[in-house]
């Protein structure tokens, strides 16, 4: 089994700032619109369907 | 008494006939019948006409004296005209009819979607084909005036419905008032709003949705081919889906979803109907285009079917049976499958040929088809009137990424009604061979049409009861399978044998087909002699055998037909 690639720190430091300023530049109006495609073009490359389950169980956590 | 209306219904294309009423004092003392059918719609008279294929005679009640009001179903698919080929009208469809198979999805003025159907050499019919109801209406109803074995009872509305110890008492009033007709048999196919169905409280499972959509129906000229347009969230009715057919006689059909909290009733006043009808023709690019209206009505999505179509001597079909949403043209056509099978199992149980377990086999069946057209059917009403918030932001999210990103865009495609395959049926055989085929319709499916000629297919020479094909380059069915095709034709099972192979006369076939170049065969998927399958009355598979024998020819036919 691969082990899945994980994003290092600076990758993930790199997309909170760049999901941060996206969020902005959408606007609270279209940022609903925007995060759901950003999850549906996500879920796309990561071309599974379980692994986006877990993903959504994961989020709903602790909300 | 019932009155209904006497005066033909508006139309600026179909000139209404008004039927007369039957009224019982014209008639004798009324004898006990074999089947009463509710309603005359396509549901009732295809039942009518497919018992009559069989033998069985029935009674039609229709409560108006005129056909459908508006086009209402006006799109067939390729399975439907099938159907409709075996009750006789098929030709008459296809010639004031108009063929299609593409369909176009629009967002911010850009083509997102093409859903093409495809449309094989070897069908005789196209994907879609579309026709009026009426018409449709009118084609079913002279096939069932020439029919000796269908009464006409126009003017008849059905009052209700008492069950007795085998039988059913139907209370019909007329213009002249009540009578009653007691019949083995009750087929309700008075549609939607059945008053049977409600009278006897029988609960539907499902959902209903949200949200109504305008159909409106208006006579202009439009330089645009035969194909279904769809725009999404357009600039003037935003959030919301519009859909155009063209039908025959200068007519479009267009279809557009009411602002959130719109009544029906404001909706189709007159202005507010013009003024919406105008902003999608300037959208289209044919602002000023003079246009006249012929018909509205409002409709709203529901995902709904009786789980039980048989209720002692009550059967339901059609949408008296099941409410199914408009996308992807479920209505008629699943009423015509749901017809086209009642027709041959009530046909069968009617005439001793099988017990009520057929009966009770038809309804498995067709529930089971209800169900998973709702299945399919609401992940497009899901997409087409969101349920909730979250589907609408889903569905937006992938109308906004459709414009850049292909591997959204198979999200608009609706599927279309298709034929339920009956796969794990109970008249299917349980030792034939049919896991061993690699090709071919399986157990359940509905046949694969064959081009044998210019104009000349395989389903012009099937239907009408069983249908064993024979593959076999011989000039001879083998003695012991003929010897179980006459036991079975003694007891009066209707089994017609075709060979499949051969050129010329097969002795102990009542029809050949060549197939000279194999292609029939390479299509079901047989590759020697001694191969066969049998066809129920309704063409679907229900044995394939790589070589069959006597013995197994038997077991099928027993298992079609249970006691």
């Amino acid at each position: 089994m691969n082990t899945p690639a994980t994003l290092p720190i600076e990758g993930l430091e790199t997309v909170y700032d760049a999901l941060a300023q996206a969020i902005d530049q959408a606007g609270p109006d279209k940022t609903e619109l925007f995060l759901v495609k950003l999850a549906l073009l996500n879920a796309q490359a990561l071309a599974d369907a379980g692994l986006f389950q877990q993903h959504l169980q994961a989020a709903l956590q602790d909300l | 008494m019932h009155q209904p209306t006497t005066q033909p219904r508006p139309s600026i294309y179909y000139p209404y006939q008004v039927f007369q009423p039957w009224l019982p004092s014209q008639h004798g003392a009324q004898p006990r019948q074999k089947v009463v059918i509710v309603g005359s719609g396509p549901a009732g008279m295809v039942t009518a006409l497919e018992l009559a294929r069989h033998g069985v005679a029935s009674v039609v009640l229709s409560a108006e004296l005129q056909f459908s009001q508006g086009s209402r179903a006006i799109v067939f698919t390729r399975r439907s005209m099938e159907i409709l080929q075996q009750v006789g009208v098929a030709e008459r469809m296809t010639e004031g009819g108009l063929p299609w198979r593409f369909g176009n999805s629009y967002y911010r003025g850009q083509r997102v979607f093409r859903m093409e159907a495809p449309h094989d050499a070897d069908d005789r019919f196209f994907p879609m084909l579309n026709v009026q109801q009426q018409y449709m209406e009118e084609y079913l109803h002279d096939a069932c005036a020439a029919s000796p074995l269908i009464e006409m009872r126009w003017g008849n509305k059905v009052l209700g419905v008492t069950q007795r110890e085998g039988s059913a008492e139907v209370l019909v009033d007329t213009p002249e008032g009540e009578y009653t007709l007691e019949s083995d048999w009750v087929v309700d196919a008075s549609g939607g709003r059945s008053a049977i169905r409600t009278a006897m409280n029988l609960q539907m499972e499902g959902a209903s949705y949200e949200g109504f959509f305008v159909i409106a129906d208006i006579r202009i000229d439009l330089p645009l081919p035969t194909e279904r347009l769809a725009f999404f969230d357009p600039e003037w009715n935003p959030g919301n889906t519009i859909l155009m057919h063209r039908e025959p006689h200068g007519i479009w059909r267009v279809d557009y979803q009411l602002p959130e909290g719109e009544t029906p009733e404001e909706a189709l006043r007159p202005e507010s109907l013009k003024a919406r009808i105008d902003a999608q023709l300037a959208m289209i690019g044919h602002a000023g285009t003079p246009w006249e209206m012929d018909w509205s009505s409002v409709y709203s999505a529901r995902t709904l079917t009786l789980p039980d179509f048989v209720h002692g001597s009550v059967i339901f079909t059609g949408d008296a049976a099941h409410l199914l949403p408009i996308f992807g043209v479920r209505g008629a056509n699943t009423a015509f499958q749901d017809a086209q099978s009642l027709g041959w199992h009530l046909a069968h149980v009617v005439k001793g040929l099988a017990g009520p377990r057929l009966l009770a086999n038809h309804s498995a069946e067709r529930v089971g088809a209800a169900r998973e057209i709702i299945a399919e059917s609401g992940k497009s009403v899901r997409f087409m009137t969101p349920p909730t918030r979250g589907f609408r932001l889903l569905r937006d999210a992938v109308l906004s990424l459709s414009l850049q990103h292909a591997f959204v865009r198979p999200l608009y495609h609706w599927r279309t009604s298709r034929p339920h395959e009956y796969t794990h049926s109970m008249l299917n055989s349980r030792g034939d061979d049919n896991a061993l085929f690699t090709e071919g319709p399986a157990h359940g499916a509905p046949p694969r049409n064959i081009r044998l000629a210019a104009d000349d297919y395989l389903l012009d020479h099937l239907g009408g009861g069983f249908d064993l094909l024979y593959f076999t380059e011989a000039g001879e069915v083998p003695e012991t399978i003929q010897a179980v095709v006459r036991q079975a034709r003694e007891r009066g099972v209707a089994l017609r044998v075709s060979a499949v192979g051969h050129d010329g006369p097969v002795a102990g076939a009542d029809q050949s087909f060549a197939d000279a170049d194999g292609h029939f065969r390479a299509r079901y998927g047989v590759r020697a002699s001694g191969a066969a399958y049998l066809l129920r009355p309704d063409q679907h598979v229900c044995a394939r055998w790589l070589t069959l024998d006597a013995h197994r020819l038997q077991a099928a036919l027993t298992a079609a037909l249970p006691q």
